[in-house]
C-alpha cells in the first residue's frame, strides 16, 4: 500500500466517522463540531484530489461561513442539548435502510462502468487551472452566464435571508 | 496512485450518510445538516470526475462552483426561516410544523 | 541569492545523514518537513515570550509605569516566569462544562495562528509552502479561530462567556469582508495569490515600487480590520472587561487562559507580518540580497507594525458596539468594494503606459478615494452626533435606545 493511499483511507476515515456523528448526535451543537470535521477531512480529500484552491475554498465558506452561521442558528434556537427529546422521527429504520441502499445502488450501477478503476491522468494542477478558472467564469464564451446566475442567485439569497429573519413590529404583538 | 472508484465510493457513502440525516432527524437544523453533507459527496465526486476524467477542461470545476453558490444560498435562507419558524412557533422541530396538515 | 544559507545547509547536512542512515527518500523528505514545521512553530511561539514583555514594557512606558523590572536586566526573563506561574496554577473546569469542546477551543485558537506561518516567507528562500493559493490558505485558517472562539463561549457554560462569544462572532464575520476585499488589493496589483509572488511583484518588475504607494487605502482598510479581527483595543467588544467580565475565556485558567493568550497576541503578530508583506515589500529592503539582511528587513517591518497595533491598543478608547458595526457595513465594506472595482478599471486605462503613471494613477484614485470617502463619513458622522447630542443630553448611554416613539409608547 502506498503512502497516498494510506492518507486517503485516513481522510476518509475521518469524513466517514464524523458523518456518522452529525446525523446521530442527540446534542446539535456537537452535531455541528462534527460538521466541522467532516468538511475539514473534505478538504484533505480535494488536496489529494491536486484540487488545492477548492480545499482552500471550502475552508474558506464551508467551515469560515456556513458552520458558524450553523452553530449561531442552533444557539438562538434554544433547544440544544435535545437530551428531553427524541432526535429522530418516526422514519428512522426507513431512512437507514434507504441510505444504505443509494450508497449501495450509487456504488453498484458505478462498478459496471469502464472508468470506475481509472487512475489520474497526469495534467496541471498549479496556478494555471485557478487562472483558467477565473477566465472561464467571466468570458462570454465561457461561462458568464451561470456566473451572472449564480450571483442573482446569491442576491436574492441575501435579501431573502434578511427579509424573512427580520422581526418587524407586527409580529411581535402576536 | 488512487483508482477513482475511492473517491467515488467515499462520495456515495457520505451521500447515504447525509440522506439518512435528512430523513431520519427531527430538528430542522440537523437536516440542514444532512443537506450539507450531501452538497459535500457531490463536490467530492465533480472534483474527482475533473481530476480523472477532464483535467484539461474547468466544466467540473464550474460546476462546484454553482454547488457551493448553492450551498450557501441554502443556507442562508434555510436558517433564516428556522429563525423565523422559531419566534412564532418556538419550535425547530419539522413534524412540530403542522400547519397545513389535515 | 549567492553563498551561504544556515537553513539549506543544515537540511542539507541532515538529508545527507538520514539518507546515510538508510533511510528511503521518502521518509527522508517527510522527516525533515516535519522537523521544519516544528522549528517555525516553536520559532513563533518563542516570539510570543518576546511580544509579552514588549506589550507590558510598551504598555507601562505608555501609562507612565516603569513595568516588569525584577526578574533580570529590565525584566526581560519576566515571561518565562508568568509561563511558570500559568504552567503550574490549578487548571479549572467549570461544572456542567462541555469537557470535549472545552479543551479544544485554545488549541483551535493556537493551530489557526501557527498554521498561517506555513506559507509567511521570511526570507527569500525561507518558506514553508509557497503555496500558489497562499493569501485564501492564510485567509481560510484564520477562519478557525471564530469556531475557537464559538467553542470556548458556548463550552464554558457561562453566560458572560457565551455573550463574549455571540459578540465576537457577530464582529469576526463582520470585519471578514473588509479584510478579504483589502486583501485582494495586494492579489490584484500582483496577478498572483502566492505569497512570494507578491512579494517578488514588488521587486523590480514593478519599479521597486511597494504597493502602500500603489494602495494606500487599501492598506489602511487592511490594518483597521485586522485589528479588529484580532479583537483587541480599539475593539475588544469580546473581552470588555466591564461588561464581560473577560468574554469568551472567562472560564480558563491556567495553561489554557495562557494558549488564548498566545493565540491573541501571535495573531496580531500575524496580521503585522501580513502587512509588512502585502503592502511594504516583505523581506525586500535596501542592501545587497543576503538571507540576513533579508530577515532583518521582514522582522524590523513586522514589529514597527506589531508596535503601531500596541500603540493603537493604548491610545484609543473602545468602541460602542454600534459603532463598530457602523464603520464596518456603513464605511468600510463600501469603499473596499469601489476601491476593488476602481483599481482594476485604472489598470485597464493605464495599460501600456509608463510604469510610473501607473502607480501615479492608482495612488491618486486611493488618495482621492480616501478623502472624498472620509469628508462624506465626517459629514454623516457630524449630523448623528448633533442628533444624538440633543436627544442624550446630560445621560451616559452604553447602548443606544431604540427611538424616541418606542421609549415613550408605555408611558401613553
Amino acid at each position: 500500500m502506498e503512502p497516498i493511499q494510506i492518507v486517503f483511507l485516513i481522510g476518509a476515515a475521518l469524513v466517514v466517522v464524523s458523518a456518522v456523528m452529525v446525523v446521530t448526535r442527540r446534542n446539535l451543537i456537537h452535531a455541528a463540531l462534527y460538521l466541522i470535521l467532516t468538511l475539514f477531512g473534505v478538504a484533505v480529500i480535494f488536496v489529494l484530489l491536486q484540487a488545492y484552491y477548492w480545499a482552500v475554498i471550502q475552508v474558506v465558506v464551508y467551515i469560515g461561513a456556513i458552520a458558524i452561521l450553523i452553530i449561531m442558528a442552533i444557539m438562538v434556537t434554544r433547544d440544544v442539548t435535545g437530551e428531553t427529546v427524541e432526535p429522530f422521527n418516526r422514519n428512522l429504520i426507513g431512512a437507514a435502510l434507504l441510505g444504505v441502499m443509494a450508497a449501495g445502488v450509487l456504488i453498484w450501477s458505478l462498478s459496471d462502468w469502464p472508468g470506475f478503476s481509472a487512475l489520474a491522468p497526469a495534467a496541471e494542477t498549479g496556478e494555471i487551472v485557478v487562472q483558467d478558472l477565473g477566465v472561464q467564469l467571466f468570458s462570454a464564451e465561457g461561462y458568464l452566464l451561470p456566473t451572472i446566475l449564480a450571483s442573482v442567485l446569491l442576491l436574492a439569497a441575501l435579501i431573502a435571508a434578511i427579509r424573512i429573519a427580520f422581526p418587524n413590529e407586527t409580529e411581535e404583538d402576536n | 496512485m488512487i483508482p477513482l472508484s475511492w473517491y467515488l465510493i467515499l462520495a456515495a457513502i457520505l451521500f447515504g450518510v447525509g440522506l439518512f440525516g435528512v430523513l431520519a432527524r427531527k430538528n430542522v437544523i440537523a437536516i440542514l445538516l444532512g443537506i450539507e453533507l450531501m452538497l459535500n459527496a457531490v463536490n467530492i465526486n465533480l472534483l474527482a470526475f475533473w481530476r480523472y476524467l477532464t483535467p484539461e477542461d474547468v466544466t467540473g470545476q464550474i460546476f462546484t462552483v454553482m454547488v457551493f453558490v448553492v450551498a450557501a444560498a441554502e443556507v442562508a435562507v434555510g436558517l433564516a426561516l428556522v429563525i423565523s419558524v422559531w419566534r412564532r412557533r418556538a419550535t425547530a422541530y419539522a413534524d412540530e410544523l403542522d400547519l397545513l396538515k389535515w | 541569492m549567492q553563498g551561504f544559507d544556515p537553513v539549506f545547509a543544515v537540511s542539507e547536512w541532515l538529508r545527507e545523514l538520514l539518507l546515510g542512515w538508510g533511510a528511503s527518500e521518502l521518509v527522508t523528505r517527510v522527516t525533515l518537513q516535519f522537523i521544519g514545521a516544528f522549528v517555525v512553530g516553536m520559532g513563533i511561539m518563542l516570539i510570543f515570550v518576546v511580544l509579552t514583555w514588549v506589550e507590558r514594557k510598551g504598555a507601562a512606558r505608555f501609562q507612565d509605569r516603569i513595568g516588569p523590572n525584577r526578574v533580570g536586566p529590565y525584566g526581560v526573563i519576566q515571561p518565562i516566569a508568568d509561563a511558570l506561574k500559568m504552567l503550574t496554577k490549578e487548571d479549572t473546569r467549570p461544572k456542567g462544562a462541555d469537557a470535549f469542546s472545552y479543551v479544544l477551543a485554545p488549541i483551535v485558537a493556537v493551530f489557526s495562528v501557527l498554521m498561517a506561518w506555513a506559507v509567511i516567507p521570511f526570507t527569500e528562500k525561507w518558506i514553508g509552502a509557497d503555496l500558489s493559493v497562499g493569501i485564501l490558505y492564510i485567509a481560510a485558517v484564520g477562519s478557525f479561530s471564530i469556531v475557537a472562539v464559538m467553542m470556548a463561549g458556548w463550552s464554558s457554560n457561562n453566560k458572560y462567556s457565551l455573550i463574549g462569544a455571540f459578540r465576537g462572532v457577530a464582529q469576526l464575520i463582520s470585519y471578514e469582508v473588509p479584510l478579504f476585499l483589502s486583501l485582494l488589493v495586494p492579489v490584484f496589483l500582483a496577478r498572483s495569490m502566492g505569497v512570494n509572488s507578491i512579494v517578488n511583484a514588488q521587486g523590480a518588475e514593478n519599479g521597486g515600487v511597494w504597493f502602500i504607494l500603489m494602495a494606500p487605502l487599501a492598506a489602511i482598510i487592511y490594518f483597521v480590520s485586522s485589528m479588529a479581527e484580532v479583537g483587541r483595543a480599539p475593539f475588544d467588544l469580546l473581552e470588555a472587561e466591564s461588561e464581560l467580565v473577560a468574554g469568551y475565556h472567562v472560564e480558563y485558567s491556567g495553561i489554557k487562559f495562557g494558549l488564548f493568550q498566545a493565540a491573541e497576541f501571535l495573531h496580531s503578530f500575524t496580521f503585522a507580518a501580513l502587512m509588512a508583506i502585502l503592502f511594504f515589500g516583505g523581506w525586500r529592503g535596501p542592501g545587497p540580497d543576503v538571507w540576513y539582511l533579508q530577515l532583518f528587513w521582514f522582522f524590523l517591518k513586522t514589529s514597527v507594525f506589531y508596535l503601531m497595533i500596541i500603540w493603537s491598543r493604548l491610545t484609543f478608547p473602545r468602541v460602542r458596539i454600534d459603532q463598530l458595526m457602523n464603520l464596518n457595513w456603513k464605511f468600510m465594506v463600501p469603499v473596499s468594494l469601489i476601491l476593488l472595482m476602481g483599481m482594476p478599471l485604472i489598470e485597464y486605462a493605464a495599460r501600456g503606459a509608463d510604469n510610473w503613471v501607473r502607480v501615479a494613477s492608482h495612488s491618486s484614485f486611493n488618495i482621492v478615494l480616501f478623502v472624498v470617502s472620509f469628508a462624506l463619513a465626517a459629514r454623516s458622522d457630524r449630523k448623528t452626533q448633533t442628533r444624538e447630542r440633543v436627544r442624550f443630553e446630560g445621560r451616559p448611554v452604553a447602548v443606544m435606545p431604540k427611538t424616541p416613539a418606542a421609549e415613550e409608547e408605555p408611558a401613553a
